[in-house]
């Protein structure tokens, strides 16, 4: 369910990859995020919107403005039915790839935010969700 | 797909940025760009960056690749006019991109790529 301050983009193609990027840019600006700010969220959801379409051939992504007393942020839940993730931690290392990749997806766009959470296992699909706090 | 145009300016290429990238335009300019080195025999290639607001992981190694296939082609790569942001940003999710040559701007870039060309020329004479 989705409330008014929520949307829901489907990641289906890499054009859907690139309305995320500019949703996010969108939201991010209306949470008063600082343009560097600004700038690690839409790179962090880029990663994290290829990722989905690349290892579980789709998925979806819900973008809220959240709160925290004065504070206001951007919060983005990323969810797939894909393959999901057999070991966690080999997946967050700089370098790791099973896709020909960088493989600093996952592990940088933790670095590029606040809260970052990581919920995956085999068959059960991937659901990664990340915040990041005006300042 | 939006393909990103390429353009000869004596003996160099300039591209420039002007699109939101999707993966399949960035794999097509990989292949436009080395192509168009070949037929042209340029000698350096600039890539404008003034209008990105992002670079993620896979659009940063089309800059590392672009800058190996050039080199591999007897050509130069400079990546000119990354925003602040964007340098912050790249270090943070761990690109440092190492063996791509920066420029502030698309004069310096130029200026960069005569100089290289001038320092080979001086060194076949030696
Ligand atoms: N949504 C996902 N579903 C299944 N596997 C994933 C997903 N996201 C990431 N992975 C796995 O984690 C690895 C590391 O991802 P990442 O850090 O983005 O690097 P890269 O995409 O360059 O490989 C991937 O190669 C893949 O094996
Ligand atoms: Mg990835």
């Amino acid at each position: 369910m989705t409330s008014p301050g929520e949307q829901l983009l489907p990641i289906n193609s890499n054009g859907d990859v690139v309305l995320v990027r500019q949703q996010v840019r969108a939201v991010a600006i209306q949470a008063g995020l600082s343009l560097v700010d600004q700038t690690k969220v839409v790179t962090a959801a880029s990663e994290l919107a290829r990722n989905a379409l690349v290892y579980a051939g789709g998925g979806q992504v819900k973008i809220e403005v959240v709160r925290n007393g004065v504070r206001s942020g951007l919060r983005l839940t990323f969810s797939d039915d894909g393959p999901g993730i057999p070991d966690i931690e080999q997946a967050l290392t700089d370098g790791w790839t099973t896709g020909g990749g960088l493989g600093l997806g996952l592990s940088g766009s933790r670095r590029l935010v606040d809260e970052f959470d990581l919920q995956s296992a085999p068959g059960e699909g991937t659901l990664v969700t990340v915040t990041k706090w005006s300042r | 797909m939006e393909r990103v145009p390429i353009l000869k300016l004596g003996d160099i290429l300039i591209v420039s940025i002007q699109i939101d990238l999707e993966d399949q335009s960035v794999l097509a300019l990989q292949e436009d760009l080395a192509d168009k080195i070949v037929a042209t025999g340029a000698r350096g290639v600039i890539i404008d960056i003034t209008a990105v607001e992002i670079v993620d992981s896979f659009i940063g190694r089309m800059f590392a690749t672009i800058a190996s296939i050039s080199r591999m082609l007897d050509a130069e790569t400079v990546v000119v006019g990354m925003r602040p942001a964007v340098a912050i940003t790249l270090v943070e999710l761990g690109l440092s991109l190492g063996g791509v040559r920066t420029a502030l701007n698309l004069e310096k870039g130029v200026a960069l790529l005569n100089h290289l060309d001038g320092a080979q020329i001086a060194a076949a004479r030696r």
